[in-house]
């Protein structure tokens, strides 16, 4: 069964930003009273969480709701991280890293943006791109589009380390000015479900779900499979971009391989742990395999077992397929 | 530009990387035609073959063949307990659900071999009659010729089985429909079984020789060629072995070639080329090269 809330007052003021409003005023009373009692150490795992609950959330949309199996998620994130860091770098710091100047109709070599409009430019350019590689790969179903996209995240990878001019290659870039905090992670949080809970709602969400039920019927009832599959998958790489310039201005330091595969398994297993019906779902999963990473990490480094934690989130991983396919949240339906 | 001894050199070295890439497709087509599952898992296999080839022979100094016997059967082993634990299951439900599964096995492999043996490559050492250099016309080594000559060998024998023996015969019928298969009596679990613990011994006999060509072995070795392995079925026709193979000297060809004729920063691309020719293949020809129209 499809887990969205179809209530009989979809678009009234009342049921829109009520939900909204008090979902965020207690997200942030929740966020002031963890900034209070808390300590750093745990106020980063949790601002961490946040940047993968948008990547998780944002992929949902179409792995889960739309059934396009995407593996080219990081592909976005990159894209958004590069960008919106060449953008925001450091003036004083461009020449002794190498990296370019920003062309007069940026701003000119003496000019460094804003955190928004950088972060937001970001998102646009991961759009852009999906919208450019959607045409073509989205075309393709299950198993070939798994591929392609995996093919289209390696690709941005290895272009990534090849254009040294722009991304410093393999060696990556540092000293990354430090604008994401709590805040402005979660106010993205907020956001991202709120936009995916809006489409959900909307014709297009509803198109979306059909897709995902059966191609055939939904092309049959007039839906236009590539409008409906572009849609979801450019508004995903959109926060995907978000989440990408999120994490690179929050680590301070990115290269290309961090956005290579483990990360994308990483991010495509949250919705499948969580619950990919639910719009919670992914948050779920996110909170969860990270709050895991964290309490891991100490022991796998005493003990000096490299890879336990993956190999846990592994053989999680099969057990939520064989034992509850629909993830954490999901209803107990073995759908077909 | 180029002096014709250059080019047969390139030539012959796309071969022998093709010759990898053609026994990989093989089973990931054998299992593909299937179960219609991308085996992400197929890759694993080559890591633990090459690190039980190595443990077998340098730690336990076993002989060459023995050793080589041994990582064939353990590879049939793993494929057997993947399919028993993971696949068994889940078959029948959705489609990707098989295609998650594989990706966790993977990891799970992955991560187990990092866990247990190390998170640092190893350096793989031949047995010395197998680096024997031979410099005529074209230098290779010993192990180049193994290399060829093995796959040739495999690729007969597998045609063989596929077309002769019972259980071939069965595999073709379940990848034709796997319910009229069942109807006609044929042990439905027993062949696909069969199918995994075949391609899987392939693939960890693939690490032996990746491992034998490049001198290095790690942890995530096997992932590249794994995916790789999938992009030779696609690009020679999904349901066709002969397309997989050809497939895999095709790209075993383009990868060499990228390196070998391309500028000097292109080697980077070489990975990327390949999967900028499988979309390109999927929009213009999306049955492959030697496929047939598949019935969705």
């Amino acid at each position: 069964m499809i887990k969205v809330n179809y209530s009989n007052k979809p678009n009234t003021f009342s049921g829109i930003w009520i939900p909204f409003g008090v979902g965020l005023g207690f997200l942030f009373v929740v966020l002031g009273i963890f900034n209070l009692v808390l300590d750093n150490y745990i106020l980063h795992i949790i601002t961490v969480i946040g940047i993968y609950i948008i990547a998780a959330t944002s992929l949902n949309l179409t792995n889960g709701y739309t059934g396009l199996f995407s593996l080219g998620h990081t592909g976005f994130m990159l894209i958004g991280a590069y960008t919106s860091v060449l953008l925001t770098y450091k003036v004083s710091l461009r020449a002794a890293y190498n990296l370019p100047s920003l062309p007069t109709l940026l701003g000119g070599a003496n000019y460094q943006w804003p955190f928004l409009p950088a972060l937001l430019t970001g998102g646009v350019i991961a759009a852009i791109v999906a919208m450019i590689v959607g045409y073509p790969v989205l075309r393709l179903r299950g198993h070939y589009l798994a591929v392609a996209s995996l093919g289209f995240m390696i690709i941005v990878t290895t272009m990534a380390k090849g254009m040294k001019s722009f991304t410093r290659g393999a060696s990556g870039i540092q000293v990354i000015p430090h604008y994401s905090n709590l805040w402005n992670v979660y106010i993205w949080v907020a956001i991202t479900i709120f936009v995916l809970w809006r489409i959900l709602q909307s014709a297009p969400g509803r198109a979306m779900l059909a897709i995902r039920e059966s191609e055939v019927s939904a092309q049959s009832q007039g839906i236009n499979l590539m409008k409906y599959k572009l849609y979801a998958f450019v508004s995903g790489a959109f926060f995907a971009g978000i989440a990408g310039g999120l994490y690179a201005h929050f680590t301070r330091s990115i290269r290309p391989y961090e956005f290579s595969f483990s990360m994308t398994f990483f991010i495509v297993i949250m919705p499948i742990i969580g619950g990919s019906r639910n719009l919670f779902g992914p948050a779920l999963g996110a909170s969860l395999l990270i709050a895991m990473r964290y309490l891991l990490k100490p022991a796998e480094e005493a003990l000096g077992v490299y890879g336990l934690v993956e190999l846990i989130y592994a053989a999680l991983l099969v057990s939520v397929m064989l034992w509850r396919p629909g993830g954490i949240l999901g209803k107990e339906s073995r759908a077909k | 530009m180029y002096g014709a001894s250059y080019i047969y050199q390139q030539i012959f070295n796309g071969i022998v990387l093709g010759s990898i890439y053609a026994l990989l497709a093989l089973g990931m087509a054998l299992v593909y035609g299937i179960l219609g599952l991308i085996n992400f898992a197929h890759g694993a296999l080559i890591t633990i073959g090459a690190f039980c080839f190595y443990f077998l022979l340098f730690k336990f100094n076993l002989p060459f063949v023995l050793a080589i016997i041994l990582t064939i059967s353990l590879g049939g082993f793993v494929g057997f307990l993947s399919e028993a634990i993971g696949y068994r299951k889940l078959r029948g439900g959705p489609g990707l659900s098989l295609l998650i599964t594989s990706l966790g096995i993977y990891i799970f492999i992955e991560n187990a071999i990092k866990l247990l043996i190390s998170p640092q490559p190893y350096a793989f050492f031949n047995p010395p009659f197998l680096n024997r250099i031979i410099n005529s016309f074209i230098t290779f080594r010993v192990i180049d010729i193994f290399i060829i000559i093995t796959t040739i060998v495999i690729m007969i024998c597998f045609g063989l089985f596929v077309k002769r023996s019972k259980i071939g015969i069965a595999m073709r019928g379940i990848a034709e429909s796997v319910e009229t298969a069942g109807l006609v009596g044929i042990n439905v679990n027993q062949v696909i079984t069969w199918s995994f613990v075949v391609a899987s011994a392939i693939a960890a006999l693939t690490g032996f020789m990746w491992g034998a060509k490049y001198g290095q072995i790690s942890y995530n070795m096997g992932f590249m060629p794994g995916v790789i392995a999938f992009v030779a079925v696609v690009i020679g026709g999904i349901g066709s072995i002969p397309g997989a193979v050809l497939g895999g000297f095709l790209i075993g060809l383009i990868q060499i070639f990228t390196v070998g004729f391309l500028p000097l920063g292109w080697s980077v691309y070489r990975d990327a080329i390949v999967f900028t020719l499988l979309i390109i293949v999927l929009l213009i020809k999306p049955m492959g090269i030697l496929g047939r129209r598949e019935s969705m």
